[in-house]
């Protein structure tokens, strides 16, 4: 039990260092791949616009949430006005970065890992090998620039439709004052809070899709392989992001 | 080619809408929005003995209007009281100079905020000017301090009673 | 360059994989400008050849030539540059999925070079008018059959003008009539383009058909070499088994099993120890 334990750590531990030799692979092969912007333009179709509708989406209804238990808590120490800013706060700073990364992981890092991992069944990455062309800077490389473009502007749209739905319920439907909506939360939003925000979300960006690159190139050639190369990049991505979450909260605080 | 032209315009359509939103998130939902906006403005100065929890970036207001910001709070060593500067926009430039500056709190937690009530003279508030008459902040510990210290006063000086009457407001 | 005869020669050459000997004392020589065939039954290490020949994975011992290069000890870019003169078909062809066929056939030119877009146009079409698919230029690989996608393959593997091309089991899973292009085209490439082509089967008919020489492989070494008449009349039981097809052999019917009897008798129903 023990020593299973131990091994599963050491595994893992293993393939956080592998991952991080892959990361330096990547960035080695960056500043080439950028000669190709349109590969880059590419994916961000694909990872971002493409993850638009289910961003925003989300960003609705979890800020509507937000609007609601809110104001049904501040309502006990008679202070609703200061709803804006306990949205805005909760979602600038935490709910933005986090769920659009696992809504990112979900969306984009399994569609990047399956991709990758179909071109790896296929042969046509060890093709690529083959025609003399580094797959790592011809797939890997864009695709990888093109989750760590998205993922910030992800969050950012995520945390203002938030917003929007928060003052949805808060203002339209329970009456909360949208002066006061608005400016206790400019008020109070500092710009240090929308730093850490976009600091969470751009380090997200970097784990996430690092995860599903690398899950991808390195997956089983099978059905199987492609598979589990998936399932691994979302769950890998949720224990990453949520655990970097706490990091960098406990940076910010100082 | 008209695939990847419907793409490259979907992806700058993402671009413009996640910079838009950062861009809105910096600007629109904290205080910074209004240097960007650079409104027209004077900036006067009050003094107060005690600023409470007022903080850079809180509203200025006359008779429940915003009518400007807090941009700096600094502690003067040779009066030992805070000079706070508010930035007051131009639309709002008949201030009288014998007005007096308070600082108020929204709600019964909110935040602090600097209200400013009207006086009656006929020369207005200039860049630079003072404000003379200021009302410091109401801080809790001070209010429940003077309310034990008057309660101690006039009732005949029981102190269990004194600290069962010091609880509700 | 023509100093070669042997445009890849393969020398003493020991791999294993996990502590399985895939290859033990490996020597081939591959004649410039000859068809050679690969044959040998499944599992006998064919494709490993081939991930040796192209510098995919360094033998553990021995030494590899290609075009008079050592193959050990290369920098990652010198084995690019080597293999930008071996062309390579995968086994289902490998295409690039989301390019179409014209730009699966520009891609080598495309990363490789800074021609004009007309003369990649031109090259492309020449190399899809070769094997026959210029009209399907259009096309994205998943509207293509399999023999198709081998051919576009092919198409792709020669725009580079390599000296080598690699068949890596070119036959599987096609119709005679794609079978019959297939080899037309292998024969045809190899003639007219003045290239040396390696294929590596296990269909002995075909490949009996196209190849000048044929290398029979079994437990990691040549148990065979020499043309396709000749291999007919070797007195060896393994390639008389393989040559002719014969369910039992050197290579048992039986994965082996502990005794039948025994197994049948085992009174536990479950898996015997």
């Amino acid at each position: 039990m023990i020593t299973e334990l131990a091994s599963s750590l050491g595994e893992s531990i293993e393939r956080v260092g592998d991952m991080c030799r892959f990361l330096v692979r990547i960035v080695v092969q960056l500043p080439r791949s950028l000669t190709r912007p349109q590969l880059i333009v590419d994916q961000i179709y694909n990872t971002g616009a493409l993850s638009l509708v289910i961003i925003m989406l989300s960003g609705l209804f979890v800020g509507m949430v937000l609007g609601l238990q809110g104001f049904e808590l501040l309502r006990r120490f008679g202070s609703e006005e200061a709803l804006g800013t306990a949205a805005a706060i909760g979602l600038v700073k935490e709910l933005g970065p986090v769920v659009t990364a696992l809504l990112f992981a979900g969306r984009a890092g399994t569609a990047l890992a399956s991709e990758i991992g179909l071109m790896r069944a296929t042969d046509q990455l060890s093709a690529m090998e083959m025609m003399a062309v580094d797959p790592v800077r011809r797939v890997v490389a864009p695709r990888f620039l093109g989750g760590v473009i998205t993922m910030p502007l992800l969050a950012a749209i995520f945390s203002l439709i938030g917003i929007y739905g928060a003052q949805l319920v808060g203002v339209q439907m329970m009456h909360v004052d949208s002066g006061s909506f608005w400016s206790q939360m400019q008020a109070s939003v500092d710009l240090r809070d929308v730093n850490e925000g976009i600091v969470k979300s751009g380090v997200f960006g970097v784990a996430c899709s690092l995860i599903a690159v690398y899950e991808g190139y390195h997956s089983e050639p099978t059905a199987e392989g492609v598979g589990a190369a998936t399932t691994r990049t979302v769950v890998t991505s949720a224990v990453v992001v949520l655990f970097l979450d706490y990091l960098i909260t406990a940076f910010f605080l100082k | 080619m008209r695939k990847s032209r419907a793409m490259n315009l979907g992806t700058g359509l993402f671009l413009l809408l996640g910079f838009a939103a950062l861009f809105f998130l910096t600007t629109q939902t904290t205080s910074h929005g209004l240097s960007f906006r650079s409104v027209p403005h004077y900036e006067v100065t009050a003094k107060f003995e005690n600023i409470g929890d007022l903080k850079v970036g809180a509203p200025v207001s006359m008779a429940g209007v915003q009518i400007g910001r807090v941009v700096n709070i600094r502690f003067d060593p040779r009066d030992f009281k805070a000079v706070v500067t508010l930035r007051i926009d131009d639309t709002y430039n008949q201030i009288p100079t014998d007005s007096d500056a308070s600082i108020y709190t929204q709600g019964l937690l909110g935040g602090q905020y600097v209200g400013l009530s009207p006086g009656g003279s006929e020369t207005f508030l200039k860049n630079h000017d003072q404000i003379a008459f200021t009302q410091s902040a109401l801080v809790l510990e001070n209010l429940i301090g003077q309310f034990l210290a008057n309660f101690n006063k006039h009732s005949s000086s029981s102190s269990s009673g004194a600290a069962t009457g010091g609880q509700p407001k | 360059m023509n100093e070669y005869p042997h445009i890849i020669e393969v020398h003493d050459v020991r791999y294993s994989v996990g502590g399985r000997p895939i290859f033990d004392g490996l020597n081939m020589n591959f004649t410039r400008g000859r068809v050679t065939a690969v044959m040998g039954p499944s599992g006998t290490g064919k494709t490993t050849l081939l991930r040796l020949i192209t510098g995919q994975v360094a033998a553990d011992a021995g030494s590899i030539e290609v075009a008079g290069t050592r193959l050990s000890g290369l920098s990652r870019t010198q084995l690019f540059d080597l293999r930008r003169r071996m062309g390579m078909l995968f086994q289902n062809g490998a295409l690039l999925t989301d390019l179409s066929v014209f730009e699966n056939v520009a891609f080598p030119l495309r990363e490789h070079t800074r021609l004009p877009e007309r003369l990649i146009r031109q090259m492309v079409l020449t190399k899809l008018q070769a094997v026959g698919l210029r009209g399907a230029a259009g096309l994205m690989p998943g509207e293509l059959s399999g023999g198709m996608s081998r051919r576009v393959a092919l198409a792709r593997a020669i725009v580079m003008d390599p000296q080598i091309l690699i068949y890596d089991e070119p036959f599987v899973g096609l119709d005679p009539i794609s079978m019959g292009v297939i080899l037309r085209l292998i024969r045809h490439l190899n003639d007219a383009l003045g290239l040396t082509s390696i294929v590596v089967s296990h269909d002995v008919r075909e490949i009996s058909s196209v190849a000048d020489t044929v290398f029979l492989l079994s437990g990691g070494k040549v148990v065979a070499e020499g043309t396709p008449q000749e291999l007919q009349s070797v007195p060896s039981e393994v390639v008389k088994q393989f040559v002719g097809g014969l369910a039992d052999g050197p290579v048992p019917f039986h994965y082996p099993a502990p005794d039948y009897f025994d197994d049948l008798l085992a009174r536990d129903g479950g898996r015997p120890a």
